[in-house]
């Protein structure tokens, strides 16, 4: 059987009056892509959130399982626990360190797994030089399997939009991940670009033997990519199935065209 | 390699350096050394508050607390002991204190350790807030720890302040203290750590989602921060030979704001260049306060005060032209130095490259 990376049990988000999710149950398999789409508004983000540790659910719980055999509930833990814990995730609005290069901007993710303590690395003894020297191997490798490597020194702010998303990218899988969740990693692409991303992910989940989780509106990527889709409207899952079946089902496309008035 | 030449070169840079400041101490009149020695004290305390408000981005105000509590123990400890019953003359001092004698090193690294403790108390509520609310947070502890110190009588005389710590206007000795606090933190701000700080500072939500603890991180810089502005004003007691509550109230740590949005924020060599603007700009500006005659004419405006307008002048030139102060969040590295000699024109046109 396939292991179950994420679950999420009747996970809810309330704020104030208004229910964000509702009631989500989404069942994220091992190598798996999944994708999570609906309508502006209807909760897509907010069910990140809640999975990364941004916001804590009002009710349900989140139950991530790294590896065989082992379940972590990580219902409201810290973000940075979480993303240790190995689920990295990418912005809608993409959030660089605009300042940094985009060596740097790798660089970093890698210091989660660094384990000499600030004083080793203050004072360059030998356990902390040899991880440095190894997040450094690490990050030029990834970098030039990308081709990021020609624009390390650029700013992250200085690269064009669409490589600031691969940037974005890129940077989670520094962290390592096993679990990746994008949120709406083709924003703003144009029909070529998605295309090219689309490839992307596929070669990325295979290479780096991840399960990925996203967001996404480009009905091209989605339907072409992913394993299962769920619909989110008015934080509700409406409806959940294989490219097919979605595509098929009258309850999505009134969601997203609207009620005929007459009906 | 690069890297090796760097570290090279800045070992004979400090070598040369310490080569400089003695025969500053043996040949230079004690009070132009008095201004080298401030101006080097700043320089620290000027870097610890870049290390939490510049690279952490954390907007801290508490600089004048940390450094009354260094300053306070190198006053406590320093005194000799036959001289304290003069100074603690309304209070007696604390019997169990008033017979420990400690060299001046020593409570320097007591001051900075416990200006650190202090700090991680302090941090561990107060890191939570961002922003201005954080300002006005750390604005009054660094007044509760003065509050604290002006009213523990028997520990520290109070209102009276401390005199007779044995002044210190060593030029070598603060320059020794100087180097080492800006090697160890430049390692600390160039390892994987100082990173995170600089992940932080543009990016909350991005570095905790990179798995960077921020309640760890902003603590670590915050109390780094806090060891090193003890250090500083420990040497600040020392170099003042008196330390005073008044000495280390919260407009004090506006001179340091000042220093690191002057010298940069995020740039621990603008933060040098900053605290030498600062310091040796307003002692030398004195020249405006004195009464100036042209051609037998007494020029009106030449008197007390036109010295702090010039250089208001001066600051808002220059907040208008390097909006983010004069370095940045870029360094001076050898690069540059180096490029600059080669081709002493084109280092302007190009931007440098990053060091590393």
């Amino acid at each position: 059987m396939i292991r179950t990376v994420l679950r999420t049990e009747h996970v809810t988000m309330q704020f104030g009056g208004v229910i964000a999710v509702n009631d989500l149950n989404i069942v994220v398999k091992e190598h798996e892509i999944i994708a999570l789409i609906g309508p502006n508004g209807a909760g897509k983000t907010t069910a990140f959130n809640d999975i990364t540790g941004v916001y804590t659910p009002t009710k349900g719980r989140v139950i991530y399982s790294p590896a065989e055999g082992k379940e972590i509930d990580i219902t409201g833990r810290k973000p940075s626990e979480i993303a240790q814990l190995g689920i990295a995730r990418t912005f809608q609005n993409i959030r660089l360190f605009k300042d940094l290069s985009v060596y740097e901007n790798v660089l970093i993710a890698k210091h989660l797994h660094l384990e000499s303590n600030f004083l080793a690395a203050t004072f360059r003894l030998p356990g902390y030089k040899k991880e440095e020297e190894a997040m450094r191997a690490d990050v030029e490798r990834l970098l030039k399997e990308v081709n990021l490597w020609d624009v390390r020194n650029e700013k992250a702010s200085s690269l064009p939009y669409g490589k600031q998303r691969y940037l974005e990218i890129v940077r989670a899988l520094a962290t390592e991940p096993k679990l990746l969740l994008l949120d709406e990693p083709a924003a703003g692409m144009n029909p070529k670009e998605t295309a090219e991303l689309t490839e992307f992910i596929r070669q990325i989940r295979d290479r780096f033997n991840l399960t990925i989780f996203m967001i996404e509106h480009h009905m091209d990527l989605v339907m072409e990519i992913s394993d299962r889709i769920y619909v989110l409207d008015f934080g509700t899952t409406i409806a959940t199935g294989d490219p097919a079946a979605i595509q098929n089902n009258e309850r999505v496309i009134k969601a997203y065209l609207g009620e005929d008035e007459d009906a | 390699m690069n890297n090796k030449r760097n570290i090279m070169l800045t070992i004979a840079a400090l070598v040369i350096l310490f080569g400089v400041a003695c025969f500053v101490q043996a040949e230079v009149n004690s009070y132009v050394r008095r201004i080298i020695n401030l101006c080097l004290v700043y320089a620290i305390i000027g870097l610890s508050m870049n290390v939490t408000n510049g690279f952490a981005g954390q907007f801290s105000l508490g600089q004048a607390g940390f450094m009354a509590i260094g300053a306070y123990m190198v006053g406590i400890f320093t005194v000799p002991v036959e001289l304290r019953a003069d100074v603690f003359y309304a209070v007696p001092m604390n019997p169990h204190l008033v017979n420990v004698y400690m060299p001046l090193w020593m409570a320097l690294i007591l001051g900075g350790v416990l200006a650190a403790f202090v700090a991680g108390i302090i941090g561990t509520p107060v890191l939570r807030l961002r922003g201005d609310y954080l300002a006005i947070a750390t604005l009054g502890f660094s007044e509760i720890i003065r509050i604290v110190i002006t009213n523990a009588t028997s520990i520290t005389n109070g209102a009276l302040g401390i005199k007779n710590i044995p002044p210190l206007n060593d030029v070598r000795y603060i320059f020794m203290a100087a180097a080492i606090s800006y090697v160890l933190i430049t390692l600390l701000l160039n390892s994987s750590y100082g990173r995170a700080f600089k992940a932080i500072r543009e990016d909350e939500i991005a570095a905790e989602a990179m798995g960077i603890s921020l309640f760890y991180h902003k603590n670590l810089a915050f109390m780094v921060s806090a060891f090193f502005a003890g250090i500083g004003g420990g040497l600040y007691g020392a170099l003042l030979g008196t330390v005073d509550p008044k000495n280390f109230l919260f407009t004090l740590t506006y001179n340091f704001l000042l220093i690191i949005v002057l010298g940069g924020m995020g740039s621990v060599t603008g933060s040098m260049f900053g605290a030498i603007i600062v310091t040796a700009g307003l002692e030398y500006l004195r020249l405006f306060d004195e009464p100036m005659e042209l051609m037998g004419i007494a020029i009106p405006l030449f008197r007390p005060g036109l010295r702090m307008v010039v250089f208001s002048i001066l600051l808002m030139v220059c907040v208008l032209f390097w909006r983010r102060g004069i370095m940045g969040t870029n360094e001076l590295t050898w690069e540059k130095i180096i490029s600059f000699v080669k081709h002493p024109l084109s280092g302007f046109r190009k931007k440098g490259v990053q060091g590393k």
